[in-house]
């Protein structure tokens, strides 16, 4: 359990991050979501030690940070920004150097590294030099070094940038187990990443949260219009004018021409649907109707909303 | 215990996984082999004088150029932040770094003890009591600019300043008791007992005092002290 209280980092003049709180439990996934320079990473390095924060505090299982750093650092398992490995280093013997480091060694260390070379997949790079391995391989090598002690917390730092699609789906399966049992909290500036991986959401922006709920919680919180696309063919300009009059509920947004069809950008507000009146009346004014695609809102719109309302009150 | 192990042989692995290591070795080897000829067959004089004296000259570059990437390129790469988010305490991380980098330079004593073994075969009336306190000697001066370059290596993130810094830092220790003539006399003595030279040449005289002795051991034990400070202040940057 992760509790964060007030916590206040500033870098010389800079306030990186102000005043923010939340609580994490055990056997959640938490997604960490903010624009680059947000104060996503400034938290994580204060979560785990690494920084020490202007004001606030940080209890991890109930035990303060700074009183026990070494004590709560056993249990955390970290895998910062960009990864930074050591290149000269042998895959193996960086995660034999973790190990003792984490007091694994001799059989139970053995067993932890088939653990972590099963889970991550480095069968095949395990006595390469790490400056020989690809990038998907050193986020995952990086992965591995977090969990050699098979910690009760991870807190990974944009985990997956670098990967290619099937590596994504890897690690995102992987985070996904891990988190049945464990606390993980992951940050990431893409939006995709966290919807598809994490059940809790917390949004920062420029220090603060703005944020905090489920997947869910923040979709419906929040009341937009959902946005459909009608493609058709054969259709006079003068119907298209009619439409909004005819169907007021509807707005339209943009209209264009593209290979003989007519392409319209609509919206109508979240709760109503009136996708029937718009097929009858395509009927009516003699439309031939290719396409008909509503996109409801979705995390992208809430987060550009809730950061960009923010720029407009700053 | 167990993990000032650990450091130290990962660093050593690193020195003998890059050139570095074997670098240093060989142009070690060059320098003093050198040295110790040019007397050898110009003047017949078969002694490790000339050797031991050169050896702290040597010392001022090659002991910066060792300890240069110990802590700066760990900042340079990221690495610390992995490290200092480890169960590892900052002493354990330093005197770690410090024994491997010592471990080196004492690696290049070794090399040079060839030439003692040449002398044991043609020289006569070998002092052995003085090449031991030469070696000694030359073993604790190592170890103070091997603690000096950590230091310098603690104090940014670029290997070129470090080494910079680092130079200049021994430079100071090495030439304190050549420019006693400068000095009030009131100072004289301080700045002598602080001088490195001052105790190496103590100790090569064949005289162990533990006062020397004292010297070398808080020395390294101010500058290692310091490091761990140093990695102490980032937190709060």
């Amino acid at each position: 359990m992760i509790k964060v209280e007030n916590l206040t980092k500033f870098y010389g003049d800079v306030k990186a991050v102000k005043s923010i709180n939340f609580e994490l439990n055990d056997g959640e996934i938490v997604g960490f979501l903010g624009a680059n320079g947000a104060g996503k990473s400034t938290t994580l390095k204060v979560m785990t030690g690494f920084l020490t924060p202007t004001s606030g505090n940080v209890y991890v299982n109930d035990l303060e940070i700074q009183e026990h750093t070494l004590e709560i650092q056993k249990h955390i398992g970290y895998l910062p920004e960009l990864n930074p490995l050591y290149s000269e280093m042998r895959v193996y013997d960086l995660l034999e150097f973790t190990g003792t480091i984490r007091n694994i060694t001799g059989k139970a260390f053995k067993n932890s590294l088939a653990r972590v070379v099963e889970q991550c997949g480095l069968k095949e790079v395990i006595h390469r030099m790490i400056s020989e391995c690809s990038k998907g391989y050193k986020q995952r090598i990086g992965l591995a070094c977090a969990m050699i002690h098979d910690p009760n917390i991870l807190i990974l730092d944009e985990p997956v940038t670098g990967l290619d699609p099937n590596q994504i789906v890897e690690i995102r399966n992987l985070i996904k187990d891990l988190g049945r049992e464990k606390l993980v909290l992951m940050s990431s500036h893409i939006l995709q990443e966290i919807q598809a991986t994490v059940n809790r959401i917390i949004i920062i922006n420029k220090g603060e949260i703005v944020a905090d709920g489920t997947n869910e919680e923040l979709m419906s919180g929040f009341i937009g219009n959902t946005k459909l696309t009608l493609e058709i063919k054969n259709a006079e300009d003068e119907t298209i004018k009619t439409l909004t009059e005819k169907i007021p509920s509807i707005s339209l947004v943009d209209t264009k021409s593209h290979n003989g069809s007519q392409i319209l950008q609509l919206e109508y507000a979240k709760d109503l649907d009136p996708r029937e009146e718009l097929f009858q009346y395509a009927v009516d004014s003699n439309w031939v109707v290719t396409e008909m695609s509503p996109h409801s809102v979705n995390l992208e719109s809430v987060f550009r909303t809730l950061t960009m309302e923010d720029k407009a009150n700053a | 215990m167990r993990n000032l192990k650990a450091v130290y042989f990962k660093e050593m692995k690193s020195y003998f996984n890059s050139p570095m290591a074997y670098i240093f070795l060989v142009i070690f080897a060059v320098i003093t082999g050198y040295f110790f000829t040019r007397t050898f067959f110009l003047f017949n004089q078969s002694d490790m004088r000339s050797l031991f004296n050169i050896i702290p000259l040597v010392y001022l570059f090659f002991i910066p150029a060792v300890t240069m990437s110990l802590i700066a390129r760990e900042k340079n790469l990221g690495t610390m932040e992995v490290i200092s988010t480890l169960p590892l305490k900052d002493l354990d991380f330093v005197a770690g770094k410090f024994l491997a980098a010592l471990s080196l330079v004492l690696a290049g004593l070794l090399v040079s003890m060839v030439h003692f073994i040449t002398l044991t075969q043609v020289g006569t009336n070998i002092d052995y009591g003085a090449v031991f306190t030469g070696y000694l000697g030359l073993a604790l001066a190592g170890a103070v600019y091997s603690a000096v370059g950590t230091f310098a290596s603690s104090l940014t993130d670029n290997q070129v300043v470090a080494f910079i810094i680092g130079i200049f830092i021994v430079l100071i220790f090495f030439l304190m008791d050549k420019m006693l003539m400068f000095v009030p006399v009131a100072l004289t003595g301080i700045i002598q007992y602080l001088s490195v030279d001052y105790h190496l040449s103590n100790i090569s005289r064949g005289v162990i005092d533990s006062r020397n002795l004292i010297y070398f051991a808080s020395v390294v034990g101010l500058f290692l002290f310091m490091t761990v400070r140093m990695l102490e202040i980032r937190r709060w940057k």
